[in-house]
């Protein structure tokens, strides 16, 4: 009855590693073990979504889901388990809850995936936004629905990230840095992070026109962040006191900003002008990608901006950055 | 003629992968695993990517294929020291 092609079958070892290893790091009762199986899970999810031609998400899940997520929880391991032996386990109570979680999802998500089967075919969404594109001033239709067709939820999701970093800020203590790093970290410091930098700058480019992106973008920038702060340099490359803050609030100030211009000149809230559309998703998603970096990086530095201590200070009781 | 070189040279990558995984597994200590892993799936990487490279006879492609083999050297070369080295100085403490 099931058609049976013999291409398929990598993608059916694909999809069943991929559920392997999300029960295996939602099942491991040490949280090392299970966040380094979380980090391996979204590389693994990052080719089911090349696979699906879905190459937006596969690039967004393999700098966010599995790059930065990964770093941020690790480095909230590294703070959690200190000085106490049993912090790296998982109780019984939280055991429990973590199974509840599980058996729920996937009532919810098999649930939805036999709505999807069995509904009515309605009209999809995605014929419209490729009939309007050449309207949307760029080609690439994941960005047009990002920045143009609704905006509304990329702004609130940079409020969100925002709220987040406040957040961080407010809780302020400042993470311990790293040892300076050795010759051959250091070499791979210096050849890395200005790829990172160029990397970054051509994924919020081709956005307009192929898969990148702002969060893409911003994740990259952010990863050359981290990289310098493994190494050693505390400020992890953000600028200064005030700078910080311009930065930080740059991608969600500049996007209200063209909201309301285009508000008071007539339009509908975000309907920007057709010649124009081009240029400001532009600026609004450099703005974005600026925002997104700094957030992310200090959210992983920890603490309040303006406070942390000269690079060069250095002290021995360190932990190493492996 | 060139797509079975290709082939080949996929094939012989795949193994070079095969028996890396097989050192990473069955090595006894962290050492001669890193040496298993890095040494077998760098050489294994750089036949899949001439495979390929091959396959598309394109320059940009093969260019670009050449890059991902230069960063994965880079990247491998340097973890697999400071994976060596924190091992070393937690032995050493």
């Amino acid at each position: 009855m099931i058609d049976l092609n013999l291409t398929i079958l990598p993608d059916l070892l694909l999809a069943a590693m991929l559920i392997g290893l999300a029960w295996a790091a939602l099942s491991s009762d040490d949280l090392r073990r299970g966040v380094v199986l979380f980090i391996a899970f979204g590389l693994l999810l990052a080719i089911v979504w090349a696979r699906l031609q879905a190459p937006d998400l596969a690039l967004a899940e393999a700098a966010i889901g599995a790059g930065l997520s990964g770093a941020l929880l690790l480095v909230a391991l590294r703070d959690g388990v200190a000085g106490n032996e049993t912090a790296g386990k998982l109780s019984r109570l939280s055991r429990w809850l973590v199974d509840l979680f599980v058996l729920i999802m996937t009532c919810l998500i098999g649930w939805v995936l036999w709505l999807t089967i069995y509904a009515e075919p309605v009209e999809r969404l995605a014929q419209l936004a490729n009939t309007m594109l050449d309207r949307s001033g760029v080609s690439n239709p994941v960005t047009a629905v990002l920045l143009n067709y609704r905006a509304y939820d990329t702004l609130l999701e940079l409020v969100v990230v925002l709220t987040a970093v406040l957040g961080v800020v407010v809780v302020g203590r400042q993470r311990r840095g790293y040892r300076q790093a050795g010759p051959v970290f250091c070499g791979l410091v210096q050849w890395l992070v200005p790829l990172l930098v160029v990397t970054a700058g051509y994924l919020l480019w081709v956005g307009a026109h192929a898969p990148g992106g702002a969060f893409q973008a911003g994740a990259t920038l952010a990863a050359a962040g981290i990289v310098l702060r493994l190494a050693g340099y505390d400020a992890a490359g953000l600028p200064d006191g005030r700078l910080l803050r311009w930065l930080l609030v740059a991608g969600t100030g500049l996007f209200l900003l063209i909201g309301l211009g285009v508000t008071l000149s007539g339009g509908a809230v975000l309907q920007y002008p057709e010649a124009w559309s081009g240029s400001l998703i532009l600026l609004i998603e450099s703005a974005a990608t600026a925002s997104i970096a700094a957030a992310l990086v200090l959210a992983y530095r920890g603490g309040r901006p303006g406070d942390w201590s000269s690079a060069g200070d250095r002290d021995p009781n360190r932990e190493v950055s492996t | 003629m060139l797509d079975l070189l290709a082939l080949i040279l996929v094939f012989s990558g795949i193994v070079f992968f095969f028996f890396g995984a097989i050192g990473l597994l069955r090595l006894p200590d962290l050492h001669s695993r890193l040496h298993a892993l890095t040494k077998a799936d760098n050489l294994g990487l750089g036949l899949v990517i001439v495979g390929v490279a091959l396959l598309h006879a394109s320059l940009l492609v093969g260019l670009k294929l050449l890059l991902i083999w230069l960063l994965a050297l880079l990247g491998s070369a340097a973890s697999a020291h400071l994976i060596s080295q924190y091992a070393l100085r937690r032995r050493r403490q």
